[in-house]
């Protein structure tokens, strides 16, 4: 047992090797725990925020759409409307006499002027207080402008940012399945739970081309509403981050009885096996082989230039915090690839069964950790003695704080990671932090 | 010509919340951890945007409400709050700040923090402060102020021993000016509490071992003397008068900190703005003079020498040239203070605030500096900024702010200076400063040279000679 934190978090943290007990994830974080995790309506706003030509309108006060806007690294190939926030920005007399004149005067002004092809309306924790009746608004608004207007129900104090996720699903759920009018290949998937972060799924999509699969849809990356209109009626979902996207992925198997596949696109092997599994999918030889082909061709390029890299962070120790289970699963391999071996492992929305398959794969010694916080993730890289943290914004104080290299792994970051020339990039910017002069100062 | 607000929603606003505010200046509190009473989210979204400007740990806690909290109130969560609070930070204070959901469901947390000091009955309990920042009124830069009053409404009294003479209550300026306001006090010889002071809570060293709380803050038994100060000097024409806005009724009483000690404690208050610029630095170093009895001293008068050196050296580059300014009303006023004063046009003088006040105090402060034909815009967002430029053709040649508006400073092709809060896409922000003769002289200096190298890009020949 690790100790020295909040005792109701005992069953929280663990180091393997040693503790027997299974790490528990998926409970609701402990008030003054000073928890790395957000809320619902950022769960719904992440997922949602590619949709590059829906307005996605915040119903509340001004501060969740100001702390919303623009930060993901989520690239649009063409309409570029998910970069401005847009609020109702919610004042006394709202929260006294109700906010629906508000709400429906703002979207009415912002569909004429900004002409979206659906709109998003988020609710925010005082909207579930004060009583607005958001889904008949958006009723009205629909049947007023001719688009889809979609009501989603994120109040931020009615779960986890888990919950958030599931939210946004139900919401894009309303859309698939209304429309019918793109062209569709039977070789065709839909790539569920890549953001585009930097261009991310612009690799995908040529990888995939190469294969001659179609993809119909990108939920949410570089996102479009007609596509995700359409998205019923491709051959497969291609599940990414599926601690996001399975509730959609399982929710069209149920409608549309597409099935889906889970995968990541994070490292050489998992890319790899995205790739293949695919193929196999569609049970075409000729896909097979070229999935064959291409991996063949990006490892003889990648592996050789890979090899500076690990030879240079032989026996680093990294710590990791990020928000799903699944990225930091293929984190630890990616790493192990070049030479560095995971000493903490935590995330903010893993759930028991995610954390077995994460302990699984870790080495003896490393500490498992959920819903972790600046007190014992600065404890754990001390105890460690991790050379490298793997995280977001909020973990990179800790990190440069106390000397040690950091890499940024969360939706705000502007550099691909995904797929090989992703494997590249991270191995340059793992090597680049960690072996930087700097560090020699501190 | 004063530009109107439309009732419509707002579109890339030019504000933050009213609890972000609060959080920054209970970091000012040495020994403090901030916690908001509310969702996990508005602390987790709000310690992930200050942490991108400051770039320094910023812990924030949350009574992280659910539907159940919501529904039968948040005492127990508080409590919980507090304990692990305590377990794991021992803080000297816990500073709250309530959200828009606490103030919706009623919570009353000044009674919470009587109920839990009563049951733990325990005289080594952290000091608690409540600052009342509800995000549907107000904006970042009320929260900010709200927290100074609340902390000095909570900690200051009078004792035996006397505290120091002047408060000087310096507000949201970078922790580098907070620094060379010290320098400036201590040359003069004035022994003064400023507040809040967090020159070294988000401004600290790279660390030999994690401070759970960062060292450095003004301490409280400053704080707890502050009411027997002969003066207090508040820097701002403006501050929180904006909280009243939003309100059903006009006539919530908003106090300054330093009104508050006037009207209970006697103690004097001076209000001067912002030293951006000479004129306005002038007023604060004379007053500086005045409270302490001395003259400005001889290093303060070759700072200002040398700045009007400066500005001979670059007048020529900037008279004439069209600024857009915007950001907290106090700051946008000290800028285009700044801006009249070297020749520029300040053309657009915008703030997400909305105390009404703006275009009076910038006629006052300007005087026959103050150009008629400004736009001066309240309540206004990043695309009603960017309507105005287009609409009134006001063409800038550079736009001085924070670095939200870089998307328009980029669609118009001209530079940004970015000063202010926040500043998300550059590193360094701590460490800006614009106050006094030598901050004006980094600022001079940086605008200068914006436009020198916007106008060299843009040249066919590019000289490297001027």
């Amino acid at each position: 047992m690790l100790s020295g934190f909040l005792q109701e978090r005992e069953n929280q943290m663990l180091t393997k090797g040693k503790d027997t007990f299974d790490l528990v994830g998926g409970k609701p974080s402990q008030a003054g725990a000073v928890s790395q995790r957000a809320c619902v309506f950022c769960g719904s706003r992440v997922v949602l925020y590619p949709i590059a030509d829906a307005l996605h309108l915040v119903h509340g006060p001004i501060g969740c759409a100001s702390y919303t806007w623009d930060i993901r690294g989520a690239l649009s190939s063409g309409p570029e409307l998910h970069r401005k926030s847009f609020s109702t920005d919610l004042r006394e007399k709202h929260v006294v006499f109700g906010g629906e004149k508000q709400l429906f005067q703002t979207l009415d002004t912002l569909i004429d002027q900004y002409k979206p092809q659906a709109a998003f309306v988020y609710s925010t924790c005082i909207v579930g207080v004060i009583g607005d009746d958001v889904q008949s608004v958006c009723r009205q608004m629909e049947k007023k402008k001719n688009i889809p207007v979609i009501p989603v129900m994120s109040e931020g104090f009615q779960g986890t940012k888990k919950d958030g996720y599931k939210i946004a699903c139900d919401a894009m759920a309303t859309l698939i399945g209304t429309d019918d009018s793109k062209a569709v290949s039977p070789v065709s998937i839909n790539i569920l739970g890549d953001f585009n972060l930097a261009g991310e799924l612009w690799i995908l999509n040529g990888y995939y081309q190469k294969l001659g699969v179609q993809v119909l849809a990108s939920v949410t990356g570089d996102g479009r509403v007609k596509d995700i209109r359409n998205a019923h009626r491709a051959a497969l979902n291609v599940v990414q981050c599926s601690g996001s996207m399975l509730h959609l992925a399982k929710t069209m198997k149920e409608r549309y009885g597409i099935p889906f596949m889970k995968v990541s696109y994070f490292g050489i092997e998992d890319m790899s096996d995205a790739l293949y599994e695919v193929a196999k999918f569609f049970r075409d030889e000729t896909i097979m082989e070229k999935a064959r082909q291409l991996v063949k061709d990006e490892l003889t390029r990648l592996l050789p230039a890979l090899e500076p890299y690990r030879l240079a962070l032989q026996d680093k120790k990294a710590a990791i915090y990020v928000g799903g289970a699944f990225k930091a699963i293929s984190l630890v391999k990616a790493l192990r690839l070049i030479g560095v071996k995971t000493v903490i492992a935590g995330t903010q929305t893993g759930n028991t069964e995610d954390y077995r398959l994460l302990k699984a794969i870790c080495d003896d010694g490393c500490i498992l950790v959920d819903d972790s916080n600046p007190v014992e993730l600065s404890e754990f890289v001390k105890q460690t003695g991790a050379n490298l943290f793997i995280g977001g914004v909020k973990e990179r104080p800790i990190a440069y704080k106390l000397g040690i290299g950091f890499c940024d792994h969360n939706h705000e970051r502007k550099l691909a990671l995904a797929g090989y020339e992703g494997m590249i990039n991270f191995a340059k910017e793992v090597y680049e932090t960690v072996t930087s002069p700097v560090w020699r100062f501190t | 010509m004063a530009f109107h607000l439309s009732n419509m929603g707002t579109v890339n606003a030019c504000k933050q919340c009213a609890p972000l505010g609060a959080c920054i200046a209970f970091k000012g509190i040495e020994g403090a951890l901030p916690m908001l009473h509310g969702s996990q989210g508005c602390a987790t979204y709000i310690r992930r945007y200050v942490i991108s400007h400051f770039r320094e740990p910023m812990d924030i806690a949350s009574s992280n409400f659910s539907e159940e909290t919501t529904i039968f109130g948040g005492n127990r969560n508080f409590n919980t709050g507090i304990d692990n609070i305590i377990s794991q930070y021992h803080p000297k204070v816990i500073a709250i700040a309530s959200t828009c959901l606490s103030e919706t469901i009623g919570e009353d947390v000044q009674r919470l923090i009587y109920e839990y000091q009563m049951t733990h009955n325990d005289s080594s309990l952290p000091k608690m402060i409540f600052a009342s920042t509800p995000s549907y009124q107000g904006t970042h830069y009320e929260g900010f102020h709200e927290a100074v009053f609340a902390a000095v409404k909570v900690l200051a009294g009078t004792g035996e021993t006397p505290g120091k003479p002047v408060n000087l209550f310096s507000n949201f300026i970078s922790p580098e000016d907070i620094r060379h306001l010290k320098e400036i006090i201590a040359d003069f010889g004035i022994d003064a509490m400023i507040f809040p002071d967090y020159s070294d809570t988000l401004d600290s060293t790279s660390w030999k071992t994690y401070f759970r709380i960062p060292e450095g803050g003004t301490p409280i038994e400053v704080l707890k003397r502050s009411g027997m100060a002969n003066v207090s000097v508040e820097l701002g024409y403006i501050l929180n008068a904006g909280g009243r806005n939003g309100r059903i009724k006009n006539n919530a009483i908003i106090q300054s900190a330093g009104e508050y000690l006037q009207s209970k404690f006697n103690v004097v208050c001076r209000r001067t703005g912002l030293p951006v610029g000479i004129e306005e630095t002038d007023r604060f170093f004379h007053l500086l003079a005045e409270i302490s009895g001395k003259p400005v001293p001889e290093k303060y008068l070759r700072q200002r020498g040398r700045l009007v050196d400066l500005y001979i050296d670059g007048h020529k580059y900037v008279s004439g040239k069209k600024a857009v300014i915007y950001g907290e009303e106090d700051r946008v006023i000290a800028l285009a203070a700044f801006a009249a004063e070297i020749g520029m046009k300040p053309v657009l003088c915008a703030t997400g605030g909305e105390s009404g006040q703006l275009q009076e105090t910038l006629r006052k402060v300007l005087g026959d500096l103050y150009p008629e034909n400004a736009v001066v815009g309240q309540g206004m967002s990043f695309e009603q900024i960017a309507a105005a430029i287009r609409e009134q053709d006001l063409k800038p040649d550079l736009l001085i702010g924070n670095s939200k508006g870089y998307y328009i400073a980029r669609e118009l092709n001209v530079p940004l200076i970015r000063t202010g809060f926040p500043i998300h896409d550059r590193i360094g922000a701590q460490h800006i400063k614009t106050l006094g003769y030598e901050g004006t002289s980094l600022l001079f200096e940086q605008t200068v040279n914006s436009l020198l190298e916007d106008q060299q890009r843009k040249s066919p020949v590019g000289y490297k000679y001027m």
